[in-house]
Formats: structure tokens, C-alpha cells, sequence
């Protein structure tokens, strides 16, 4: 059952997940923590259970990533240095846009 | 009978609320300088030079006083610093090493003998697709044999997606959220209406949604299921306030409609469900009849049930989102 695609597999599953806890920019972490789900799914139909591969490609690469993204947009921490433009106030034009969104 | 302690202010607890209420410096007491500047006081009423050289001497006393706290402070971090690092290293040495040991000692996998391998899924797999009608075993055992687990895990969904909204809603008729809304507004800076994102969302929600609502329908038939797809139905639905925002949305999905959609569906579990609470884990199953295996519509409660999990799912995720982005529905 285990062959060398599994191995290849479960030892792109380890460098996700290390480099998920040593990666220095949250954004970079969610991310390589997306493909640490989808490497997981895949693991998963080679260990005959399809029903778990899509819930997990569902709900971990898709639903739990997204939460992650707007937890880092709340706590402004997606912007770079280069778009310090962000953090300015808003201007009338901005509040109108905001309005209607 | 216990003693009553005379000394309960000097004991460690009573330091550390102390410092914690701070009222106290944890490492004060170590400086023994309190007692020198209390002496000092005392000889506070003399004359006026002696006064006046005492002021300097105190000066004097409380910088060294500053300087020598601020040594033991130093101290104290620098020691915490260290205890800290030795002991992170330690638990996850030793979080590390009860792991392994435990998988070295797992049963190896596919091996016939092993205690998985017992009479109770011997019996699912026999007599599953006699006794439920479905197809799909985890289907059958989810949703028949097991109903009542996952009555309780769809409430658990519905409860988390209750305790995010009490934590995150934000009314926007109120003073305060009115000024939340304008100031903390981060969609404001979004591209709205990016044609990359609207055309690839007009070609590929529907084809999620379609493929939720087939994975939830064949969930007795083939892999897949109520929570699975609606997990996929909530993730598309995601993916289209994105593009189109929550104007849009607003149009057929509301706070109404999570209220009134996943609790009739928890509703509809729980009635035809718990019967199974009065007779045991086997059930009832002459009610609906079980139908040809492999159809569509067979397998008595299990498809109801999958719909009715898939529509919870799917509210609860769509939610989550909603919650996390703007503070509402």
C-alpha cells in the first residue's frame, strides 16, 4: 500500500507543516498552510476515504484559510511596507464607496 | 484539623497576588532598604541641617534604591527568560517523545488482528446495505446507526455559529456601530467589481453549488455526504459575496434565513430522530420503506437527513464568514 508516492507525499506534508510554524509572514504561513490541506486530501484518498478527501479540501484548504485571510486583514497585518497607503484616513470618496458596499 | 497560619501575608501566594493586584513589587523585599528609610523618618523632627542632609541622603537612597531594583529586575527577567526557554524545551522533548513512543506502538496498518477489526464492523459491513438501504457504509453507519452522534455534532455547528455571532455581531442601527462601520471599515479599499474575479465566479459557483447539491443527494450513494457537501455549498457561497459583495447576497441570504433554514432543519433531524433514544441504537425501521439499494430515493431517512445536515452545514460556514467580515449577515 505505502509506495514512493506516498512517501514523496508524506514528506511534503512534514516541510508544510514545519515551515507553516518557522515562516515569518502570517500571510506565507496561511498559504503553505492551505497546501498542507490539500497534500492531507490527497493522503487521504490514498487511504480509501474520498468522503474525508472532500471535506477536507473543503473545510481545511477552502473555509479555515479564508477565516485565517480575514483575521489577518482585521488585525492589519496583509499590508506591506510599500502600501503604507492603506493606513490613511479615509477620504469622502472612500466613505461613499464604503457606503454602498 | 488544619492550623491557622499567622504568616498568611508572607506567604509566596499572597506575594504573587500582591504583585499581580500591583500593589507590591515581587523582588522588593530582597532590597533591604525599607527599613533604612524608615529609620530616617524617625530622626525626621531634629534640626533643620540635619533635615536638610537627610533629604540628600534619601535622594540618595531612593536612586539606589531605583538602580538595585532595576538590577533585580533585570535579574528576575533575565532568569525567567532562561527558566522559560529550558522549559519549552523540555514539554516539547517530551511531548515529542510520548508521541513517538505511542505510534511506535500502534497496531500496524491493514493487519487483520487488529482490535478495529472486531465483530461490530463486521456486522455494518454485512448487513449495512440490508439493514439501512445505502450504498455508502459511513453513510449508513452516520446516519442510521450512528444518527444520534450526529444529531449532536450538527448542533455543535449550529452552537459555534451561535457563539460567533454573540462575539462578533455588530448592530449597525446602534451609535456604536455606525462608528464601527465607517471607521473600521476595511472593505472600503477592495477592488470592487474586479472583472478577473466576477467572471470566474460567474463561471464556477455554479458549478460548486451544483456539485454540493449532487455530493449531498448521492450522500448514500457514492463518498461524500451532508456535512461534506455543504461544506462545498458554503465555500461557493463564500466565493460569490466575494465578487459580488454583500449587497447582493442580501438578496437571498439574510439573517432570516440562517435562523429559519438550519433551525427547521435541526428541528426536522431531531424529531424524526430521536426516536432512536427511546428504542436503543437499533432503531425503528419500518416506518419509510428502505426502497431498491442504488436509487436516488432509498434508503429511508438518510437522504432527508444528509439534506438537512447539508443545509446546516452550509448556513453555519456562509455565517462564519459573514461574522468574520463585517460583523453581520
Amino acid at each position: 500500500m505505502i509506495n514512493a508516492f506516498t512517501f514523496v507525499l508524506l514528506g511534503f506534508l512534514i516541510i508544510c507543516a514545519i515551515s507553516t510554524c518557522f515562516c515569518k509572514n502570517f500571510l506565507t504561513s496561511v498559504i503553505i498552510f492551505m497546501s498542507y490541506s490539500i497534500i492531507m486530501s490527497i493522503l487521504w484518498m490514498v487511504l480509501e476515504s474520498p468522503d474525508l478527501a472532500i471535506t477536507e479540501a473543503a473545510v481545511g484548504a477552502g473555509v479555515t484559510s479564508l477565516l485565517f485571510f480575514v483575521t489577518l486583514k482585521k488585525i492589519h497585518s496583509m499590508n506591506d511596507k510599500n502600501n503604507e497607503d492603506n493606513k490613511a484616513p479615509m477620504d469622502e470618496k472612500e466613505k461613499d464607496r464604503s457606503a454602498d458596499m | 484539623m488544619s492550623r491557622v497560619r499567622t504568616d498568611y501575608e508572607k506567604t509566596l501566594w499572597r506575594k504573587i497576588v500582591r504583585f499581580v493586584n500591583g500593589e507590591k513589587d515581587l523582588f522588593d523585599e530582597q532590597s533591604g532598604f525599607n527599613v533604612e528609610t524608615e529609620e530616617l523618618e524617625d530622626r525626621r523632627h531634629r534640626n533643620f541641617f540635619e533635615e536638610a542632609e537627610l533629604n540628600k541622603k534619601k535622594v540618595q537612597i531612593a536612586e539606589l534604591i531605583e538602580e538595585r531594583s532595576e538590577e533585580t529586575e533585570q535579574r528576575a527577567v533575565k532568569l525567567y527568560e532562561r527558566f522559560y526557554r529550558l522549559f519549552a524545551v523540555i514539554t516539547c522533548v517530551a511531548i515529542i517523545a510520548i508521541l513517538l513512543v505511542t505510534v511506535a506502538n500502534l497496531p500496524d496498518y491493514g493487519d487483520p488482528d487488529n482490535p478495529a477489526n472486531n465483530e461490530v464492523s463486521k456486522k455494518y459491513i454485512e448487513d449495512g446495505i440490508k439493514d439501512t438501504g445505502a450504498v455508502n457504509i459511513v453513510a449508513g453507519m452516520i446516519l442510521d446507526y450512528r444518527a444520534f452522534d450526529t444529531l449532536g455534532e450538527s448542533h455543535v455547528l449550529f452552537i459555534a455559529a451561535v457563539c460567533v455571532m454573540i462575539l462578533l455581531k455588530i448592530d449597525p442601527d446602534s451609535e456604536k456601530g455606525k462608528r464601527f462601520i465607517s471607521l473600521e471599515n476595511d472593505r472600503a479599499y477592495e477592488p470592487k467589481n474586479d472583472p478577473i474575479l466576477v467572471w470566474a465566479t460567474g463561471i464556477l459557483v455554479p458549478i460548486i453549488i451544483v456539485f454540493g447539491i449532487y455530493v449531498i443527494l448521492n450522500g448514500h450513494l457514492s463518498p461524500g455526504g451532508g456535512f461534506s457537501g455543504g461544506a462545498i455549498i458554503g465555500a461557493g457561497l463564500i466565493l460569490y459575496l466575494n465578487a459580488f459583495g454583500f449587497k447582493k447576497t442580501e438578496r437571498f441570504f439574510t439573517q432570516k434565513t440562517f435562523s429559519v433554514v438550519s433551525v427547521s432543519a435541526l428541528l426536522f433531524y431531531s424529531i424524526s430522530k430521536t426516536y432512536a433514544f427511546f428504542t436503543g441504537a437499533n432503531g425503528i425501521h419500518n416506518i419509510i420503506s428502505k426502497g431498491t439499494a442504488g436509487d436516488i430515493i432509498s434508503a429511508g431517512l438518510i437522504l432527508p437527513l444528509n439534506i438537512c445536515v447539508g443545509a446546516v452545514v452550509a448556513c453555519t460556514m456562509y455565517s462564519f464568514y459573514g461574522m468574520f467580515r463585517k460583523g453581520g449577515l
